[in-house]
């Protein structure tokens, strides 16, 4: 199971990508298998206000749904409308293509207590 | 202190095919094997075995059985003859629905009850209450197994290993006797709106037949099935899952099993209500429902128009052959209308949703004329 090392990770499993001060969000492989097929995506809408920890997104599987939680502060600023028509890209591709949203960070200071690769891959498999 | 869930007989042979477990009421069963989405394309298109040994058998025999059939159901038991099986309500005294059942002749004084695994101890204290001196009832659940063998390729498949001609064997009929794999009932009925059979036999067969089914099918491409698939193709065929759709308080006039009922007999458990709602009218009605708007309905969300609360969904899922959002719910009868739109509540938000007829997915081969 892969959890790149440039990413950053939230115990809730979800990935984040930095870009300047912009920070890409997704579901890492262990949740996407944990959920198995995705068959709907809610996405926030553009420039929602993102609050960290607070439920921003839902994805679903055949038989339940799952809140994604957002991992930093901010609006957002850019969403994957994609996922509406192909939302199995999220199991396919869930650092790639099934990206969700992007926030542009209001206290950048959060992304350095996210979790680090080595220390959310020690919580899966804890957990599993 | 929680008590475990029950386990199908063999659930450490489904284990070590990696399946994913979850809970069905008081049963830990497998979900998936795959995947759901899998799965369900699988039984559509291929065949797919699953096992529902969960559920429960009953025996009644005795010289006066039919007519004691003919009293505790509301069908006529004159349509059932040797070899043939009948589906039908199980009503309580109010005309609401105890259960769905099938009930099978195995000879004119022999028959045989499949009942859902979540009413097994119901489906018998309320079948004995009623049962006249001089028959025999006996619950067999615990010493059977059942399985089904569902999709376009699975009689080619029993056909293979049974080397016995099942396409000559018609829907609701069966055939019972020795196999290698001890007696045996295997009948023309399902779950799932594809073409199958039900196989049913002693447990002690159960694991050796389960691997001979999925060894033969193989070459078919023969898949293992979890509850997960079992429930989104029984939804999509527009099929009733007792507990959500239909329970103790709904009359089979109100769950749309006015089909599975002879109206006409004059005596049955349950007649009063259920003649009088088909002759005056129903206060509620059981709709299916496609959504028009993005959003997945599910059990319990609420159906609402213009803010009012109109009833509640029974059952609701993605349709993956249908590439659409289904569901079923309780409406009154004006607003159960096909055509007529209202809304689920869905996490606060009112995602519009149109009402259709019933069933949702009609296999190729019964859409006729095309």
């Amino acid at each position: 199971m892969e959890f790149p090392s440039e990413l950053r990770y939230t115990q809730t499993h979800e990935w984040s990508k930095k870009t300047g001060n912009r920070v890409r969000v997704g579901i890492t492989e262990y949740a996407q298998h944990e959920i198995s097929d995705v068959v709907y995506v809610e996405l926030p809408r553009l420039n929602a206000e993102a609050a960290k920890g607070k439920g921003i997104a839902v994805v679903e599987s055949v038989k339940a749904a799952f809140d994604i939680y957002a991992p930093v502060s901010g609006k957002i600023v850019e969403i994957n409308k994609e996922l509406e028509t192909h939302p199995a890209q999220v199991n396919q591709d869930p650092y790639g293509k099934g990206w969700f949203f992007e926030i542009e960070m209001k206290n950048p200071s959060e992304w350095d207590s996210l979790l680090a690769a080595e220390s959310y891959k020690t919580q899966c498999i804890t957990t599993h | 202190m929680e008590t475990a869930l029950k386990r199908l007989p063999l659930h450490s042979l489904h284990a070590q095919r990696n399946a994913h477990f979850g809970a069905f009421g008081e049963w830990e069963v497998p979900l998936y094997f795959s995947s759901i989405l899998d799965e369900h394309e699988a039984v559509r298109t291929r065949a797919g075995l699953f096992d529902i040994s969960h559920m429960g058998e009953f025996h009644l025999s005795g010289k006066s059985a039919q007519a004691f059939l003919d009293h505790l159901l509301p069908r006529r038991a004159e349509r059932l003859k040797d070899g043939k099986a009948l589906y039908a309500p199980l009503l309580n005294d109010q005309g609401g629905i105890v259960d769905d059942l099938i009930v099978y002749q195995l000879a004119p004084e022999k028959f045989l009850f499949i009942v859902n695994a979540a009413n097994i101890e119901k489906d018998f204290r309320w079948i004995e209450h009623h049962l006249p001196k001089g028959l025999q009832f006996e619950n067999a659940s615990e010493r059977l197994f059942l399985f089904a063998l569902q999709g376009p390729r699975s009689v080619e498949i029993a056909e293979t290993l049974f080397r016995c001609d099942f396409k000559s064997l018609g829907y609701y009929h069966f055939l019972y006797g020795k196999t290698a794999w001890g007696e045996v009932l295997i009948s023309r009925t399902g779950y799932t709106g594809e073409d199958g059979i039900e196989i049913m036999g002693e447990i002690s067969q159960a694991g050796s037949l389960w691997e001979a089914l999925i060894h033969a099918g193989k070459p078919r491409k023969l898949q293992p099935i979890g509850f997960g698939a079992r429930d989104t193709l029984r939804l999509e065929a527009g099929m009733l899952l007792y507990g959500h759709d239909m329970d103790d308080s709904t009359s089979a006039v109100e769950a749309g099993l006015e089909w599975a009922l002879d109206l006409d007999k004059k005596d049955f458990i349950g007649r009063e209500r259920n003649l009088r709602e088909k002759q005056e009218g129903i206060s509620r009605k059981l709709a299916g429902f496609e959504m028009i708007e993005r959003g997945i309905p599910r059990h319990e969300f609420a159906i609402e128009k213009a803010g009012r609360l109109l009833g509640e969904v029974t059952s609701g899922t993605f349709a993956p052959t249908l590439k659409k959002n289904i569901g079923l719910g309780y409406v009154s009868a004006a607003e159960a209308k096909a055509g007529n739109e209202f809304d689920i509540v869905i996490r606060d938000k009112r995602v519009r949703a149109r009402v259709v007829p019933l069933p949702f997915y009609k296999r190729p081969s019964l859409r006729g004329g095309r």
